[in-house]
């Protein structure tokens, strides 16, 4: 289909595939039909356990494509894929990421299906259909597949060679997570407004992508990245179409990792979600959409860069500050979290704006570093509860340290990693894009970062504060003891943000290697 | 030079002892500080092995290097050695931790995790505190810079006084603020220098062409941090409420350890690494270390809260320090650092002492005591000797220093040596003034039959007099150590003594 948009006007070539480049994504959409058939035909009481059983393999699998992938490298499918470095190790990151996700959206507690789940998304809240599906024992396992499509896409996502293979990646990521963000089993109004809030401004902002696009093509005469990067470096004139072009599909883009000013979804949609979702969605979506931002600007656009830089420096800059700051105001928990998750979207920008080899890698070091802090940490927040429904209300967390010393011993740990304190991974992060941006004249970026970074902690000390040096508000408030699914997707998350922040050096290694871009 | 790794050897001792602490079984809970107490003297023991090998005429400028890649990427070495100052300071820091742990016996009476928790944030903090002086890698010191930090933290935040989460986020912002905006001038310094896996080395970035624009840029950032961290006015305002609501030991820690890694950090980075930028500044440090010098004393007499003024005089005796340092003569800075350790050893006096006292009286205002001296003669003798070390009486550690850094000012500076010895005059009336209103005066009533020093308090006092007064009336072997390191570090600012000339031919010597 891809071939025959971008030869129109040529007589039809079957095109090549290297399945072995694409045998990753293959793996991860065929266990998502799998499991589409699972809940078709799997007796209801045994579709829990087979669900997460399929989706686990799967994403091993895919790892192990991942890695037999790296003698695949190059672009395959007429160019509407490329598998290059930062391709697959951001498939790899994805995968494992997802993982975890899937090990937290596991958690049962002591229901029968998973917790943080409603029984059936369809019915209204407090309607007798949702009491009947309770009754009933229904459980989404939807969810699973619904996950694994999302996943698919995101793997497309920082994969694709041309704007259109990245506008589907866009649309079979965004579209599962719309229906994820709906489907909480307690507030679920909240979760339904959310997921509403979610599609109705990603709709806006796929268009964004899509328009821009449109411009793209209308400048260069194709939707190739490499070949739009070759129009900017031998065509002049046409900046008409170029730079709202290039800045239209940014918009798009941006969006996705919640950079000010497109970044108003956020904090409701992290809100309203079940927990792991969020964790999910915080941790993978920005993997993703980060690598389709690096190989949109480093492959297509980074020519013409002196037209639209300043822009994105402001993009950054408002990301940060805003980010930081309006966290200091938040009370949920879910909330604070996605303000800091857009302060910290702001300095991954810093690293992308380094326009270097340097910056490619310290990015994709800072998404793994902070998508394995990011989910153990929403992990973390669906554990803790009052009288069965999460304790979002930070004055909930009060004295937690006294009561729960592992569980409050992990967050804040957690909390100093999002903070930057060394020996965690979180500074080994901030060091190397700041590191990135000052090495690359974007010092003053750097700055903002580092002040930034000073409020920010404000915020993660003040949570520390409440879990260790107050009382306890109340009784009622407690961790509940996860299943060994959830303590693993927490241990490993709390292990890496150690190990990523003691030694580092191995994974900068592979970082590097594979920062650089097929064109 | 033996190969064996000294430093990394005594840093690790403690960090042992504090995970064995922290995870204790239950059956040996209740033993939980006398293993604190043992660890941190086998850390001294080392310590002072160490100290018997440092070799006075070595012409390397760090001795017990050890190196290894670390962060190769980033040009990143676990690197550490120390020279004469680190040296010292290092010794403090070690003789200081088991006092403190001594003198923190029964802050958490309960037996338990608690207890635990606290004695193991005390040791983790103590290998934090010898990798922060021992680092010869910028980053490696940026990272033992930031990480002490948390333990702190927890320190005032969990076991201070009633204000303690107020005190510790203040602490903790104004230091994470000071770090990061060092971390930028660390980043760039790395991209001036000469890059490569090992390129944050001491070494390798000391005598660096810089430009002048970055290069005084970049001073100001590791300034700013080292300025909140001695502390300065007018960023010292998180000290006093730190040191009031944590723990006296902790307190001592805190002044007497930590912020010497301010103005340490002023010598070996802002000194050795931006000489030009350092040339340029000193106008200014100086004015403000004068104005720390007096403004302290001012507030110190001032103070009602017995913690609050000691912080106070630490603000003072810090902006001597700073004084000292700044005034890039070899008696000057020599003065200064030797000043680091007194300071040390009479602060903790001050604070350990007046913790005694708060724990038997139950409150830190002054006001609520008067006439303790004849009710707890021991104990107003002891407070009274560690005053007098803190007013710098000849014949006490302090006075040296603050002669040595006095003069090395007058040498350059002669309006801010002065003023700055207006200092001392300040410092007897808040010593004096204390003991007056807390030691002298009818006996009172209520304190009655409140005992003296316990066996337990004499051991935590007893070091640190007997420091008072070697130091006080031999500190050769400390000046010994000292003077090379200085030396050293005046030759790569590239600026020498003033030649002493007839009173009346040095006029142009004043600016």
């Amino acid at each position: 289909m891809i071939a025959s948009l971008s030869g129109l006007t040529t007589a039809f070539v079957a095109t090549t595939i290297d399945y072995g480049a694409i045998m990753p994504m293959l793996i991860i959409f065929a266990t998502a039909m799998i499991g589409v058939l699972v809940e078709a035909f799997a007796p209801r009481s045994q579709r829990y356990v087979v669900q997460v059983s399929v989706a686990l393999l799967g994403l091993l699998g895919a790892l192990g494509a991942v890695i037999v992938g790296l003698d695949h490298q190059g672009s395959t499918l007429a160019g509407a894929v490329v598998m290059d470095g930062p391709a697959l190790f951001l498939q790899g990151t994805i995968v494992v990421l997802a993982a975890l996700s899937i090990l937290a959206m596991a958690e049962r507690f002591d229901g029968v299906g998973a917790d943080a789940f409603t029984a059936q998304g369809a019915a209204t809240p407090g309607s007798a259909q949702e009491a009947a599906a309770v009754r009933a024992g229904a459980t989404t396992t939807e969810v699973f597949p619904l996950t694994m499509l999302a996943v698919g896409g995101m793997m497309l996502f920082p994969a694709a060679g041309d704007l259109l293979t990245m506008f589907v990646a866009l649309e079979v990521l965004s579209l599962p997570l719309y229906i994820l963000s709906g489907l909480a089993r307690r507030r679920r109004l909240l979760s339904q407004e959310a997921s509403l809030k979610y599609f109705l401004l990603g709709a806006f902002s796929s268009a964004f992508f899509l328009f821009g696009s449109a411009l793209l093509y209308g400048y260069s005469g194709s939707l190739d990245l490499s070949v739009i990067a070759q129009a900017i470096s031998t065509r002049s004139g046409m900046d008409g179409l170029l730079v709202p072009g290039v800045l239209l599909v940014l918009v798009g883009l941006l969006f996705k990792i919640g950079a000010v000013p497109f970044h108003s979804w956020t904090p409701d949609v992290y809100q309203g979600a079940p927990t792991p979702v969020t964790g999910f969605m915080a941790a993978c979506t920005k993997v993703a959409a980060f690598g389709a931002i690096l190989r949109f600007i480093y492959v297509g656009v980074a020519g013409s860069r002196w037209d639209w830089t300043a822009g994105l420096w402001a993009v950054a800059i408002l990301t940060m500050v805003i980010g930081a700051v309006l966290a200091i105001t938040q009370t949920d928990i879910k909330r604070l979290l996605a303000y800091s998750s857009i302060a910290h979207a702001g300095f991954v920008l810093t690293g992308v704006l380094a326009f270097d080899k340097v910056g490619i890698s310290s990015v994709l070091f800072y998404l793994v570093a902070y998508g394995f802090s990011t989910i153990a940490a929403f992990a973390i927040v669906s554990m803790v509860r009052d009288d069965g429904s999460e304790a979002t209300h930070l004055s909930q967390w009060a004295g937690l340290g006294k009561n729960h010393p592992v569980v409050a011993g992990a967050f804040a740990f957690l909390l100093l990693a999002f903070a930057g304190i060394p020996l965690t991974s979180g500074f080994t992060a901030k060091f190397a894009v700041f590191s990135a941006a000052v090495a690359h004249g974007a010092t003053v970026l750097a700055v903002v970062g580092v002040l930034s970074s000073a409020i920010a902690a404000f915020v993660y000390v003040r949570i520390i504060v409440l879990m260790y040096f107050s009382e306890p508000a109340g009784e009622s408030v407690h961790a509940v003891s996860p299943s060994i699914a959830t303590t693993l997707a927490v241990s490993i998350g709390v292990l890496m943000t150690l190990i990523l922040g003691v030694a580092p050096s191995p994974l900068l290694d592979l970082a590097a290697r594979s920062s650089l871009f097929l064109r | 030079m033996s190969s064996f790794p000294w430093l990394t050897t005594i840093g690790l001792i403690p960090l042992v002892g504090a995970l064995v602490v922290a995870f204790l079984p239950a059956s040996l809970a209740d033993r939980a500080k006398q293993i604190a107490l043992g660890f941190s003297i086998v850390a001294l023991l080392f310590t002072v092995a160490a100290a018997l090998q440092f070799k006075l005429g070595s012409n390397l400028q760090f001795q017990f290097q050890e190196q290894h890649s670390w962060i190769g990427q980033f040009g990143v070495s676990y690197a550490l050695g120390v020279d004469g100052i680190a040296l010292v300071l290092i010794v403090m820091a070690a003789i200081l931790v088991p006092v403190c742990v001594l003198a923190a016996w029964n802050d958490v009476p309960e037996i338990g995790k608690r207890q635990q928790t606290y004695f193991a944030l005390m040791l983790v903090l103590e290998t934090f505190m010898i990798g922060v002086f021992s680092a010869t890698d910028v980053f490696l010191f940026y990272v033992f810079f930031e990480a002490m930090l948390i333990p702190v933290y927890f320190l005032i935040g969990s076991f201070g006084g009633s204000r303690r989460q107020y005190a510790a986020v203040k602490f903790l912002l104004f230091s994470l603020l000071g770090g990061l905006v060092m971390l930028v001038a660390v980043i760039a310094l790395y991209h001036y220098g000469p890059g490569g896996t090992d390129g944050f080395l001491v070494q390798k970035l000391t005598g660096l062409k810089l430009d002048q624009t970055p290069g005084r840029l970049m001073f100001l950032g590791f300034f700013f941090a080292f300025a909140i961290k001695a502390p300065m006015w007018p960023v010292h305002t998180w000290l006093p409420d730190a040191a009031t609501e944590a723990r006296p030991a902790t307190a001592v820690l805190l002044v007497g350890v930590l912020d010497k890694v301010g103005t340490y950090g002023m010598i070996r980075f802002c000194l050795q690494l931006f000489p030009e930028a350092s040339k340029w500044a000193t106008p200014a440090i100086i004015v403000l270390a004068v104005i720390s010098v007096i403004y302290g004393a001012l507030l110190a007499i001032g103070q009602t809260d017995i913690m609050r003024l000691i912080a106070y005089t630490s603000v003072s005796h810090f902006g001597f320090i700073v004084l000292g340092i700044f005034a890039m003569t070899s008696a000057g800075t020599a003065g200064s650092a030797l000043y680091m350790v007194n300071h040390g050893f009479t602060t903790a006096a001050l604070f350990l002492v007046a913790g005694m006292l708060i724990h038997r009286r139950g409150s830190k205002r002054i006001p609520d005591y008067g006439g303790w001296q004849r009710v707890t003669p021991v104990l107003a003798g002891v407070f009274l000797i560690s005053g007098l070390s803190g007013l710098a009486l000849p014949g006490m550690n302090s006075f040296i220093s603050e002669f040595l850094v006095l003069l090395g000012t007058f040498q350059r500076y002669r309006v801010a040596a002065v003023i700055a010895a207006l200092g001392i005059i300040l410092a007897s009336l808040y010593i004096l003034l204390m003991y007056q209103r807390m030691m002298t005066g009818p006996k009172p009533d209520a304190a009655a039959g409140t005992p003296d020093l316990s066996h337990r308090e004499k051991w935590v006092v007893a070091p640190l007099i007997a420091a008072f007064i070697v130091l006080g009336f031999y500190p050769k072997p400390a000046l010994d150590v000292i003077n090379p390191a200085v030396a050293r570090t005046l030759q790569y600012v590239g600026v020498t003594d003033p030649v002493a000339t007839h009173p009346a031919a040095a006029e142009g010597a004043v600016k």
